[in-house]
């Protein structure tokens, strides 16, 4: 029994990584593919250099700068993995009207939303990689290999992947019961934690009213968790987590990834039920 | 019908409408089309909370980026400007240029070519309702940018404002006419086109920093954008450091604009015909690639 609960997981996770695979890449040649998943990013990362570089006369070694450029290269997993999830379900109902499909189909619908994350997860690391090599190369972002503390940085990645995937099957719960708007929903909240996640600039920044929200989201410890791995040094620089140490750090996030993964999990129970009492799963709206 | 009911009495109920041909036809085309952008709005307002707030969070991180590395304040109002003009490039890439595409997939973009009307009549309206219902998402921005963030606005003359504003959206919807029938027969790559056309344009036409910035053959190529040139000029006409900071002088941005209008509607108008005549005849008006 186990091990046929064990098949059917892996079956979902695989199938429907592979789909999202070819959904994503299908469109184009791949190098029209390779040049688009490169572009967009580093085009968003210029924007932030270049406002930097006007304002500080081109000042790179301020720790203010990798801080910023880590944070914003980083945050493109926010985007990739939490949108790539949640966005399978209006893919699925609304585009293909393959959702009802998918659940007379002998898979973990749950596990299925996840797995058609992991396309966008690849596409994501690319951008980032591509992001951090650019700043690396031509604007002198301080990440020397030998200083890196490699298993923090992997560590600190796996659990905040892991949790972005939880907040996409989050969100994904809620859109199967959104008829108005679930397209702009995935889009608003990660435009909205980009805000209050420091993710561009220290939470101090923010107004003091608006700070214990950043302070709530696993995303903020998880940036900065990954600045610390890379440029051990930006974390001096800032007063608002230099209290924590790595490991307090460490703690939070995977005390607050665990908690959204429990919220997701019941989150998709209900809405899965209510989803399916109202008939909603192949429901289009032509929204 | 009843027996009483005489000839001349239906007849006079159900009239044929009057032919409408011509400039007139043209007009009825534009304000047809028009309609259903601004109304639609009116009948989904909750649409306006996310045209609104999704372009407020990145104005909103910008501006905070500014903060943290104490730039002054004009370019807090600068980042305003340029987030409130995305809705404008927004609306030009999701509603002009991919439109053909959308009407397509639904269906509808045959129908658009058995009535007797113009494709050019049926552009200028989806342009027009457009732009006026983004002016209404624009204005709200800068309403709230100014509002939240303090933005001191410092007017040199709202004439050259308004016709410089006005000339940009010419110039800006004429582009999104042109794209239209380019992106006609694009299929699912439309979507990633529009997608791909945004960071890489707001980075080089200076969204959220003056233009200037850039070495001058870079600043004067991004200007082929209306929304590069007409965004300087209108930041040179409403900051206290607008001039100081702007890439040419208005009066020269003010002609290049002059001639992107021209330039863009009439190549709108020969890439429209083009293309229409090959989607017909490669049988490409009814598929649908997804």
């Amino acid at each position: 029994m186990l091990n046929l609960h064990k098949s059917e997981f892996w079956r979902s996770f695989r199938v429907a990584t592979w789909l999202g695979w070819q959904i994503e890449s299908n469109w184009a040649d791949p190098l029209l593919f390779v040049i688009y998943s490169i572009v967009k990013p580093l085009a968003s990362a210029s924007i932030l250099v270049v406002m930097y570089g006007i304002i500080t006369n081109s000042n790179f070694q301020n720790p203010l700068f990798p801080y910023i450029y880590l944070g914003n290269a980083f945050y493109i997993y926010v985007g990739a993995v939490m949108g790539g999830v949640s966005w399978a379900v209006i893919d699925d109902r609304e585009h293909y009207k393959t959702l009802k499909y998918m659940y007379v189909a002998p898979i973990k619908i749950p596990v299925y939303l996840l797995g058609r994350g992991v396309a966008r997860f690849l596409t994501g690391s690319i951008s980032v990689f591509i992001t951090i090599l650019a700043g690396v190369v031509f604007l002198k972002v301080p990440i020397v290999l030998q200083q890196i503390n490699w298993p923090l940085f992997f560590l600190s990645l796996l659990i905040g992947i892991v949790m972005l995937a939880m907040m996409g099957l989050l969100l994904g719960s809620i859109t199967l019961l959104l008829v108005h708007h679930s397209f702009g929903i995935a889009e608003g909240v990660a435009g909205a934690l980009y805000l209050f996640s420091g993710a561009i600039f220290p939470l101090e920044v923010l107004p003091a009213w608006l700070r214990p929200v950043g302070f709530a989201m696993p995303i903020t410890y998880w940036l900065e968790l990954l600045r610390r791995s890379l440029v051990g040094n930006v974390a001096q620089a800032f007063p608002t987590l230099a209290g924590f140490s790595n490991l307090d750090l460490f703690g939070i996030l995977v005390v607050l990834s665990v908690a959204f993964g429990i919220l997701a999990i019941y989150a998709f129970r209900w809405c899965d039920y209510r989803a399916r009492e109202r008939g909603l799963i192949d429901r289009v709206t032509n929204y | 019908m009843s027996s009483d009911v005489t000839q001349p009495q239906v007849d006079s109920i159900y009239k044929p409408l009057p032919k409408v041909t011509g400039w007139r036809l043209f007009l009825k085309t534009v304000i047809a089309r028009a309609y259903p952008r601004l109304i639609g709005q009116q009948r989904e307002k909750s649409w306006m909370f996310f045209d609104i707030f999704l372009p407020m969070l990145a104005v909103s991180a910008y501006v905070f980026v500014y903060r943290a590395i104490q730039a002054p304040e004009d370019y807090v109002g600068f980042a305003v400007m340029g987030g409130a003009m995305t809705a404008f490039w927004l609306n030009v890439l999701w509603s002009m240029s991919s439109q053909l595409y959308w009407e397509k997939e639904q269906g509808n973009l045959a129908l658009y070519i058995i009535a007797p009307n113009q494709m050019m009549a049926i552009l200028l309206g989806m342009a027009l309702g457009g732009m006026l219902a983004t002016a209404l998402r624009a204005v709200a921005i800068i309403f709230l940018g100014t509002i939240l963030f303090n933005v001191t606005f410092v007017v040199s003359s709202f004439l050259q404002l308004l016709v410089v504003f006005m000339l940009s959206m010419t110039a800006l919807y004429g582009m999104g006419m042109m794209m239209a029938s380019l992106f006609l027969l694009l299929s699912r790559e439309a979507w990633h086109l529009s997608n791909l056309a945004q960071e890489p344009i707001y980075l080089v036409s200076g969204f959220y920093f003056p233009i200037k910035s850039f070495p001058f053959w870079i600043a004067a190529g991004a200007s082929i954008i209306p929304l590069t040139l007409g965004l300087d000029a209108m930041r040179q006409l409403i900051f206290a450091s607008g001039p100081a900071l702007g890439f040419v002088s208005v009066k020269l941005e003010v002609s290049v604009l002059l001639v992107l209008c021209v330039v863009f509607l009439v190549g709108a108008k020969l890439l429209l015909d083009y293309m229409e005549k090959l989607a017909i005849r490669e049988g490409r008006l009814t598929e649908s690639r997804r």
